[in-house]
């Protein structure tokens, strides 16, 4: 396992597994929401908020850009929205800071933050942030973009203009793969030929990485190297985190329909948080009972957000027609 | 005869014409193993196998290109775009390949092909799941365009699009779906004229030309009016290119008043020229000016349900439109 202790220290560390935590318990929360008839769609992080949040956490949120796709539920906590303000996009409430209500709960977006709004559309993100990491680079503040996207966004044209004008122009982007092997029912020998989303990456003359996604440290070093490059001028960087879809693709889809039960069962049982949890255990770094008290104190957390936003105040009818162009 | 609802129509057309012709296929996103988001083409692939009901990668501009080079070879391929939405990406293929193979070639090639898509909002699937962009496309010369609003409707142009020289975008009004089931023929007896409207409602006082599921709302917001006396007749377009003019001036000049409803935004919607062509036609048997009745020009419609709800027309709205052409 490779380990990247020099640069992050114990708090980082338990910093980023209780965003790990926070993630799961407000997934958890959203889906018996949802059951209740609360909340009307989901897209669920599940297997995918170890290697997220690793990832953020090699970068500096307030300095960096974050063009972020609609699983990225951990990710954008680990960029700094906060549980109740996730909640109230869930809710689709006039203070969900992302939209004011009017995307799917998913499409982040804060100025403040740096994170750029996204949409449901697949790969548009990509180029976008090829041309965000132009203007970083004219600007010469050692600032960068990371842009995120699953293995069938990579099918898109988009991936390829993306990653070409970035190479191209050696812009500060990191192109992050979330590949869990399934875009939606179509798997991943029907979507990626070839070896992996990595590989493409020599076509373009870039470095391409491929990390274990439950790996925190494996992933937060790729990440960590890809951003030392670019802040220095050397350009993009491609890298396919491998990771497991632990959840159908949405509450519209059923995976049990198309995709084995052995294999579902398979994956449900490696699960990263309990491994991330093994790991900090092993290293003397957390103890069991630590553990049960920050999930408690996540529970309570996630408890409060959720009032808190459950009621909180729908969009004005009348405010439908704001913001359709600058002067309204 | 079986009853079915708009989906199960869709899927029966389907299954029926690729029984007659195996050169007849089907690709998509997720069109496959899981028979598509919306079970458009369940049960298809189990039935023809995994070459003619093809599960293609996440990228819309080769799935209409594929297509396309399909039907250059003879086959005639029915795309399926997972949402209208997403056939953006495809645009340049459509309108500049597509469309124009058969006149830039002087009619040497031709491009018989179906693209499905659903279409338009009221289910809660937000800016990016609820566009009406059949505008776009009837502004095409070169395309056909198709959007059913009955299970019957839906399969019998459904079986005329696949027997078509020419492409065809066929919009599914993705809330009808599941709405209103009606026993539907089967067979050639089944098949219905594209391009031939249908008088859904008769009335003396007033025509209301709409299309798609603004039909359902415009019937309900009908029989308010009738309360108050006056008889709106209805014409369902079914067809959008080519459009049924002659229907509707019969009508108007009977009714002297029309209004055209439709679910788009008001600007540039294919229910202006609708009313354009309207205006022109009618003009000395008009005793009001033509009126649309449409959503409001804001860019999509948003999640909330109180945003959804004040884009969205309804039976009050539009018997608010219709009540204004008929007072005039
Ligand atoms: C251009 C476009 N086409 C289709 C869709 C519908 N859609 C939403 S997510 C998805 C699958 C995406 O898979 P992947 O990129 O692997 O990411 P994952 O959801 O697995 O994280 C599809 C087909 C879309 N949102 N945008």
């Amino acid at each position: 396992m490779p380990t990247d202790d020099r640069t992050l220290t114990r708090e980082q560390v338990l910093d980023a597994y209780r965003t790990v935590l926070r993630a799961r318990t407000l997934d958890d929360r959203r889906f018996v929401l949802n059951r209740a008839g609360k909340l009307a769609f989901i897209i669920s992080p599940r297997g995918h908020e170890v290697a997220q949040v690793a990832a953020i956490t090699a970068l500096q949120p307030g300095r960096d850009r974050f063009c972020l796709y609609y699983r990225n539920f951990a990710a954008a906590l680990a960029c700094g929205f906060t549980p109740e303000e996730l909640m109230l996009s869930a809710f689709a409430r006039a203070a969900d800071p992302s939209s004011g209500g009017r995307q799917t709960p998913g499409n982040f977006g804060s100025r403040r933050r740096g994170v750029i709004i996204g949409s449901s559309t697949v790969g548009p993100q990509i180029p976008k942030a090829a041309g965000i990491g132009l203007a970083l680079k004219w600007k010469g503040e050692g600032a960068l973009c990371y842009v995120s996207f699953g293995e069938g966004a990579t099918s898109q044209g988009d991936f390829h203009e993306g990653l070409n004008f970035a190479a191209i122009h050696r812009c500060p982007v990191i192109f992050f793969c979330e590949n869990n092997r399934w875009a939606i029912s179509v798997p991943q020998p029907l979507q990626v030929a070839g070896p992996g989303v990595a590989e493409r990456a020599a076509g373009y003359g870039i470095p391409g990485v491929r990390v274990h996604g439950d790996d925190f440290f494996a992933v937060h070093l790729a990440v960590r190297q890809a951003a030392e490059r670019a802040r220095i001028g050397d350009g993009p960087t491609l890298i396919e985190a491998e990771v497991l879809r632990l959840q159908s693709h949405s509450t519209d889809d059923d995976q049990r329909a198309y995709r084995d039960a052995a294999e579902l069962a398979a994956e449900a049982a490696r699960d990263p948080i309990p491994r991330m949890r093994d790991m900090l255990i092993q290293r003397g770094w957390l103890t069991a009972e630590d553990d049960a008290g920050l999930r408690a104190e996540v529970d309570r957390e996630v408890e409060r957000a959720t009032e808190a936003a459950e009621a909180a105040a729908d969009p004005e009818p009348g405010s439908l027609g704001r913001h359709v162009y600058a002067d309204a | 005869m079986p009853e079915r609802n708009l989906v199960q129509a869709v899927r029966d057309a389907l299954y029926e014409e690729m029984e007659r012709d195996d050169r007849v296929c089907i690709l998509g996103e997720d069109v496959g193993r899981k028979g598509g988001v919306f079970k458009a083409t369940e049960g298809l692939q189990q039935r023809f196998g995994e070459q003619r009901v093809l599960d293609t990668p996440l990228a819309e501009s080769s799935i209409a290109a594929v297509a396309q080079g399909l039907a250059l070879e003879g086959f005639l391929p029915v795309a399926e775009m997972q949402f209208a939405d997403y056939s953006f990406p495809a645009f340049n293929q459509i309108v500049n390949e597509i469309a124009k193979v058969r006149y830039r070639s002087n009619g040497d090639f031709g491009c018989p092909l179906v693209i499905r898509a659903p279409t338009g909002g009221g289910v809660r699937g937000a800016l990016y799941h609820s566009q009406s962009p059949e505008a776009f496309y009837c502004h095409v010369p070169g395309l056909k365009v198709v959007l059913p609003s009955t299970p019957a409707d839906a399969k019998g142009l459904l079986k005329a699009a696949i027997r078509d020289p020419d492409p065809v975008i066929f919009l599914e009004p993705k809330k009808l779906y599941r709405a209103e089931r009606q026993e539907v023929g089967d067979g050639d007896a089944a098949v219905l004229p594209i391009g031939v409207a249908t008088v859904v409602r008769p009335g003396t006082d007033l025509t209301a030309v709409t299309y798609g599921f603004m039909r359902a709302v415009t019937i309900q917001a009908a029989s308010r009016l009738s309360a108050d006396g006056i008889e709106v007749e209805i014409i369902d377009l079914r067809s959008l290119r080519p459009w049924d003019v002659e229907s509707c001036v019969r009508s108007i000049e009977k009714t002297g008043r029309v209004a055209v409803v439709y679910e788009a935004n008001r600007t540039g919607g294919f229910g202006a020229e609708i009313a354009a062509e309207l205006a022109e036609r009618c003009f000395a048997s008009l005793d009001a000016p033509v009126s649309r009745i449409a959503s409001p020009d804001v860019p999509a419609m948003p999640f909330s349900p109180s945003l959804e709800h004040a884009f969205m027309l309804n039976p009050d709205k539009v018997a608010d439109g219709l009540r204004r052409v008929a007072r005039y």
